[in-house]
């Protein structure tokens, strides 16, 4: 009996099992106190696909043996920049939302491709490398949005230098996704666009792991001196896989921010990388292992659990923000978790 | 006679060459600091921020931070790495004050209260650490990081929700006012709290202090020298090059000082100098620290923690319990961390309760690494340059940043670019260096 249980966790994976169990019971008790069951089933759902494309990114990055992207910030910047030309040369609705992820991917893919040359000479402690390269990035990046030249009214301030904290979309590509198709069951909104644009997404990385490159990726990830000796060139492939992670998180970034329906400048990236990586690592991703059903798995349970927290953890304590610190201690609890299966102690 | 003239000129080329590798070495080896210091004299000159302003409050931020940069060595010895985790430690020293401010015991009873009661609970803490780093060895660094967000998590969960529900405290004034969770900020100030309470026990003009350490220097040294030559066998001079430039180093010093305490043809501006004072009980605990850290070597445990920081594997075969030793380090480090967090909070005299801690680490790692300081190396006088060249850079860079660009977040902006800029660069280039030297190896 202990041993079926102790398979069937394996298989299930111990924090997918602990994080699922904790979002039924959230659920339950928010039926229990006759919280709107249809509003929060509406807001996981947008949330969930509001930060998928986000989570998504980290599946190349670890596919090729670079470990969870948390230079995230580094695509969501790109991401951010595509969106502030794309509003400044004046295109909006579809337009505007798809011009912005084409404008954002020469400079994804550049820094990308530096950013992978960069991961190839520091081997074995990317994960501390990226992660201050994406709070540098942020505060470089924070100087430029003072700098750089935008003259749009609707971004930059009435009075004084520099683009605003946060730039509304509503004029713009704001809800485009989330308003496409949109329609309602029993009270739960359906934003069908949204969740098209991520399974989509999740196709495309899919069936590039499938292709020959894809392949060689994951081999380059999954035993780089093995795959040495098959021919594969392991540095290009995590370079490749390095600029398809921060192509995604630029395209993430600007599904974000229409779904949010503001774009946010300064410091709001700063953090960005830790939920996209805390989510797929929930979804039963390792540091080295990451597959599409992880993400999708991952993302559902780690929103769902903070969108169901946050209410009913209002409902409990009134003052403060219990779930918010229940996201930092779920987060990097299961960062922290992760972290310990990586180098596996002796 | 041609041909010795060929060889000394042979010799001397090689002696030339062998100093310009010597500089160039000297160039890159120290090539962030030297790039700090003409940032920082650049950042002095756009400022144009008076001498006296700038010195002063060097001096206020050095004995306020100093004790956390210098906390940080011993896990560096040790092979750890840099220890994100000292937020943890000063999350522990955070605990001590709230729970002393809550009892009422103010001044230097409370402070020295502080320290005790924090010794504990950072001990907890630092084992529970160094356990959770020995399951991830190789990665301490990014677990030390999470273990910090980890851990400020449950700090604000039970600051700001189980204490006066799950913890019974009652506190008006501390408290909020639905009787549950400590408030945002936590008035440290003298009638209720322990601020300056280490600062003014004795304050005392820097300059004295100057000119006191620098006739103590020579006082000593020589005595040092005369005692080493008197006991050695071999013959030795009694003055060296070393001697003497210390020495001569010394005198300009002290001729300096008394030219600043007793000429009367000093400009007004600059004699203002001479009025800064220096809380000295501070600098001896520092000092105490510096010169724990030297001793801590030269036991057979700091001769442990060097053996475990070269190599685990010979560490082990040679019977240390390399585990045990890791916790110790890291113990010691997150203790030493409470410690420096109660010397930075009666320095600033208010308690952010959720937020004091929070940016530590970083600023503390920063001045280290800019000091000259790498992830397997570090050393007193790296830690105590670091947090002047930082520090200078984060009195100036807000008003450089007004003058140059009229804007004054923009030096803000560039602080903090530079604070996580260098942590990634210093920590790249030590990744890079090593990897270089394990395919040289190799090869």
């Amino acid at each position: 009996m202990t041993e079926a249980i102790k398979g069937f966790t394996n298989k299930l994976g111990l924090p997918r099992l602990i994080i699922g169990t904790f979002f039924l019971l959230l659920f339950i008790m928010a039926i229990i106190l006759k919280l709107p069951v249809n509003t929060l089933m509406s807001d996981t759902i947008r949330r969930f696909g509001m930060y998928g494309v986000l989570v998504l990114a980290m599946v190349p990055a670890i596919q090729c043996g670079t470990g969870p992207n948390f230079a995230l910030p580094l695509g969501i910047v790109c991401g951010l920049v595509g969106g502030l030309i794309s509003i400044e040369i004046g295109l909006i609705g579809a337009l505007g939302f798809v011009g912005a992820i084409m404008i954002s991917l020469p400079f994804a893919i550049l820094a990308g491709w530096s950013y992978g040359i960069l991961l190839n000479k520091i081997k074995g402690s990317e994960m501390l490398v990226a992660t201050y390269t994406g709070f540098s990035v942020v505060f470089f990046m924070s100087i430029m949005w003072i700098f750089l030249p935008f003259k749009h009214p609707e971004m930059i301030w009435p009075i004084g230098d520099g683009l605003r904290v946060t730039i509304a979309l509503d004029s713009t590509f704001g809800q485009i996704l989330n308003n496409l198709w949109k329609f309602p069951i029993g009270g739960v909104e359906i934003p069908t666009g949204l969740l098209l644009f991520f399974l989509l997404s999740c196709l495309c990385v899919w069936l590039f792991t499938r292709s020959k490159l894809g392949i060689a990726m994951k081999a380059a990830g999954d035993n780089p001196k093995f795959a040495l000796v098959s021919g594969i060139n392991v540095d290009q492939c995590r370079i490749v896989g390095t600029i398809l992670s921060t192509v995604l998180g630029a395209i993430g970034i600007l599904v974000y921010a229409q779904s949010y329906g503001f774009i946010q400048l300064y410091q709001a990236p700063l953090m960005m990388a830790f939920p996209a990586v805390a989510a797929i690592l929930i979804g039963g991703a390792s540091a080295s292992k990451a597959k599409i059903s992880h993400v999708i798995i991952g993302v559902f349970l780690f929103q769902g659990l903070l969108t169901v927290a946050l209410p009913v953890a209002n409902e409990i304590v009134s003052e403060g923000n219990l779930s918010e610190v229940l996201r930092m201690i779920v987060q990097n609890g299961i960062i922290l978790y992760a972290l310990t299966k990586v180098g596996g102690g002796e | 006679m041609s041909n010795t003239n060929h060889v000394e000129v042979l010799e001397k080329t090689k002696e030339s060459e062998a100093i310009s590798l010597k500089m160039k070495s000297f160039f890159i080896d120290h090539s962030v600091t030297i790039l700090f210091i003409i940032i920082c004299l650049i950042g002095v000159k756009i400022s144009k921020l008076p001498l006296f302003f700038i010195t002063s409050e060097l001096l206020t931020r050095i004995s306020r931070n100093s004790f956390l940069v210098l906390s940080l060595i011993i896990p560096v010895l040790a092979g750890m790495g840099l220890n994100f985790g000292i937020t943890i430690g000063a999350m522990a020293g955070q605990i001590a004050i709230i729970a002393v401010t809550h009892w009422g015991i103010t001044g230097i009873q409370g402070f020295l209260l502080c320290g005790l009661l924090s010794v504990p609970i950072a001990m907890i803490f630092g084992y529970l650490i160094g356990t959770l780093l020995n399951k991830t060895k190789g990665q301490e660094m990014i677990t030390s990081m999470i273990a910090g967000f980890f851990a400020n998590g449950i700090y604000q969960f039970i600051f700001l929700f189980a204490v006066g529900s799950i913890i019974p405290m009652k506190d008006p004034i501390m408290m909020l006012s639905s009787g549950i969770g400590i408030r945002n900020t936590v008035d440290l100030s003298k009638n209720v709290g322990i601020k300056y309470a280490l600062d003014n026990l004795k304050k005392v003009p820097a300059i004295k202090v100057l000119l006191i350490a620098l006739v103590a220097t020579i006082i000593i040294y020589s005595g040092i020298r005369f005692y080493k030559i008197k006991n050695s066998k071999k013959k030795e001079k009694f003055i060296t090059g070393q001697y003497l430039s210390t020495m001569i180093g010394c005198f300009v010093g002290i001729l300096i000082c008394s030219i600043f305490m007793f000429h009367e043809g000093i400009p007004n501006n600059l004699k203002m100098i001479t009025k800064i004072k220096l809380p000295i009980a501070t600098c001896l605990v520092i000092a105490g620290l510096c010169l724990f850290n030297v001793m801590i070597v030269k036991t057979k445990l700091g001769q442990d923690f060097r053996t475990v920081g070269q190599d685990n594997h010979i560490a082990k075969i040679s019977g240390i319990n390399v585990n045990k030793i890791r916790i110790i380090a890291i113990t010691l480090s997150t203790l030493l961390a409470a410690w420096g967090q109660l010397i930075f909070l009666q320095n600033i005299g208010t308690l952010n309760t959720y937020g004091s801690h929070v940016q530590i680490a970083t600023f503390s790692i920063a001045a280290l690494l800019i000091g000259g300081a790498s992830v397997s190396r570090a050393t007193i006088g790296q830690a105590i340059l670091g947090t002047i060249l930082f520090h200078t850079l984060f009195i100036v860079s807000p008003m450089a940043g007004k003058n140059l660009f009229g804007d004054a977040q923009i030096g803000e902006f560039f602080r903090a670019f530079v604070a996580y800029g260098v942590i990634g660069l210093s920590l790249g280039l030590h990744a890079w260096r090593k990897r270089v030297g394990v395919k040289s190896k190799l090869e």
